[in-house]
């Protein structure tokens, strides 16, 4: 296609969209009676409803029934597929690293999201230093990823250090390091770039959250001559708990999901593959159908607890 | 002093300062000095990342591949090579691929926002039976993560029902555009219709009540009242969709059907960095002509974001 083509099609579809609205609105705005309301009614809903229903709620029943059959998909094959999940080796080490990004992800962003949060707040440049944290949000994690690539680039110990990691190891003495490909611990390293992504997300949620804390408690705490570090752990923390719960939870579904960053960095290799990615694998690449449908039904049953559990706090928030 | 109040307390010294004795002036002295070491520190962490590769793409090949982007302050070289080679360099030609992802984000943007504005006030302000329990299930499915509708919805689009028209292969119509514009639509669908739904309901009841009386139907009422006091909701939850479609890499991937000819920029630049992950004076440059659309989106409307934010839009 060429780009005047695309363009042409893009307003096509732009134009598609809006028509079926327009076309909405103008067919019901005459309906006033009982019936024309509801048909009114039925209109502003259809267009939605069909599309979530079409698009999400069917095939999630679909996906769930095919992780019960082959990798062609044909043969009913009970458990197996979670079967495998759960004693493969390879599928487990998959299950072992998602533990530990799910783990350590959300305790280290909302850590440095909230010492950076109550840090910087009413400080002088505080509008800028909260853009410098949070500018990672807006980027994609495929741009993160390189970003971070370049940060461990490696070269031997005698040539000439192009990333910054190795030049500062070098110039303190030690030997350069492969850290996207030594394992166990480029996992660790992969799981530094989604901390450095999720780490602003923390720190808007919690610093909104700090700043509601009422001004009369802070000030009673201080004529009491609590010191920075009491304030911080007997009035802030437990002030903002839901807040704080609200981001941990969230930052482990994204967590869960993580896909683009396994795939930039190491694409899977050397141990660092996670569910997300595992599911990818099985499902476009090694075609292995009902493997890769159990690998989603698994990222969804173990993210469900999690949201629930989040809209509950949210809930919670919104209540005060 | 004025007779302004001051709004920072810490800050008015005439009434703490008496109080405070020396040594404890010396310890928040300290512990202030240690806490903007501290954010300071953090501060670089979270910067000097990006600032290397950004200094890097415009430096010359050369320079890039034999030394730290450091020393380009020992012996500054700028040059633009870089970002010509690949905007318009037949082999990685980003331009195209940065207007596949103008072409791809538009319509995933204003779709839902167009299907969800009207369920939205269907479920605020109209009233019909099982509206509680179509409104919570619609708000249950923004559990469903997104790997769990991608092989059915794939061969659905493959395949479709009722002998409808296929949206992917050779003859798809937009050039099988519509089920990357799709899937990212029905993925936005059940956040946009919850959060602008809130919205909704923050609007007072007597407003609606006296257009009401007043004789306006439904669609006045959405049209002249709610779509124009809808329009801060909407631009929060639009940057939010905008970022997350420009972003994304795995529905592009897997609904663009590998076709590079509708791939985004995020789906040219994984390859190159698998391809070509030693030429950093491309990949560099490259990274950012990808950052800077969202970069500049993101700043000039992030008071929106942030306000979307603190609503509860997050996508998993």
């Amino acid at each position: 296609m060429t780009t005047t083509d695309k363009l042409l099609q893009m307003g096509i579809a732009v134009a598609l969209f809006f028509g079926v609205m327009g076309v909405i609105l103008v067919l019901t705005s005459r309906l006033r009676s009982r019936a024309g309301e509801r048909l009114q009614t039925a209109a502003f809903l259809a267009p939605s409803l069909l599309l979530i229903a079409a698009g999400l709620l069917y095939p999630a029943i679909k996906t769930i029934y095919q992780s019960f059959y082959d990798a062609a998909g044909t043969t009913f094959v009970g458990l197996d597929n979670y079967q495998t999940i759960v004693t493969d080796g390879d599928q487990l080490q998959v299950l072992r690293n998602t533990a530990i990004w799910v783990v350590l992800t959300p305790l280290a962003a909302t850590l440095v999201g909230l010492v950076y949060a109550v840090l910087v707040d009413r400080a002088k440049f505080e509008k800028f230093a909260k853009a410098l944290i949070f500018l990672p949000m807006a980027i994609s994690l495929v741009g993160a990823s390189i970003i971070w690539k370049f940060v461990y680039d490696y070269r031997g110990t005698d040539e000439n250090q192009i990333g910054v990691v190795n030049q500062i190891l070098k110039s303190v003495g030690f030997d350069t390091y492969r850290f996207l490909l030594t394992e166990p611990w480029n996992t660790l390293f992969l799981i530094v770039i989604m901390i450095w992504v999720q780490a602003g997300f923390a720190m808007t949620i919690l610093s909104a959250s700090i700043k509601a804390i009422p001004e009369d408690v802070m000030e009673a705490a201080r004529l009491d001559g609590a010191s920075a570090l009491k304030m911080f752990r007997y009035i802030t923390v437990p002030s903002i708990r839901p807040s704080l719960i609200v981001v941990l939870t969230t930052i482990s579904i994204s967590t869960l999901k993580v896909f683009d960053i396994v795939r930039t960095s190491t694409g899977g290799n050397f141990g660092t593959s996670v569910l997300a990615y595992e599911f990818y694998v099985q499902s476009f690449r090694s075609f292995n159908q009902g493997l890769g449908a159990a690998l989603a039904v698994l990222i969804f049953v173990l993210v469900t607890p999690i949201v629930i559990y989040n809209i509950r706090q949210m809930r919670r928030i919104e209540a005060r | 002093m004025t007779a302004i109040a001051p709004i920072v307390p810490e800050a008015d010294p005439g009434r703490d300062a008496p109080r405070r004795t020396t040594s404890e002036a010396a310890h928040t002295g300290l512990t202030s000095r240690w806490a903007s070491v501290a954010a300071i520190v953090i501060a670089l962490l979270w910067t000097v990342p990006t600032f290397g590769l950004f200094v890097s793409s415009f430096r010359p090949e050369t320079d890039v591949k034999t030394s730290g982007w450091w020393e380009f302050f020992a012996s500054p070289d700028v040059t633009l090579d870089n970002y010509r080679a690949v905007i318009s360099g037949s082999d990685t030609d980003l331009g195209t691929y940065l207007i596949n992802s103008v072409v791809i984000t538009i319509p995933s943007v204003l779709i839902p926002i167009s299907l969800a504005t009207l369920a939205a006030y269907a479920f605020a302000w109209m009233r019909f039976p099982g509206r509680n329990f179509l409104f919570v299930a619609v708000f249950a499915l923004q559990i469903v993560p997104i790997q769990v509708t991608m092989i059915p919805l794939l061969s659905a689009y493959v395949q479709p029902p009722f002998n409808l028209m296929p949206l992917a292969g050779a003859d798809a119509p937009g050039g099988g555009l519509y089920t990357i514009w799709l899937s990212h639509s029905i993925f936005a669908l059940p956040l946009a219709i919850f959060l602008l739904h809130n919205f909704m309901r923050e609007i007072p009841a007597e407003l609606i009540e006296s257009a009401r009386v007043d004789g306006a139907g439904h669609v006045q009422i959405f049209r002249r009242i709610m779509l124009p006091l809808m329009m801060p909701a909407i631009a929060a939850f639009g940057i939010f969709q905008f970022l997350w479609v420009w972003n994304d890499l795995l529905v592009a991937l897997v609904f663009g059907g590998g076709s590079l000819d509708i791939s985004p920029l995020t789906v040219r630049l994984a390859e190159l960095s698998g391809q070509r992950g030693q030429d950093w004076h491309l990949l560099s440059a490259g990274a950012f002509v990808s950052l800077a659309v969202p970069l500049i989106v993101f700043l000039s409307l992030q008071r929106y974001f942030v306000r979307g934010l603190l609503a509860g839009s997050v996508k998993g």
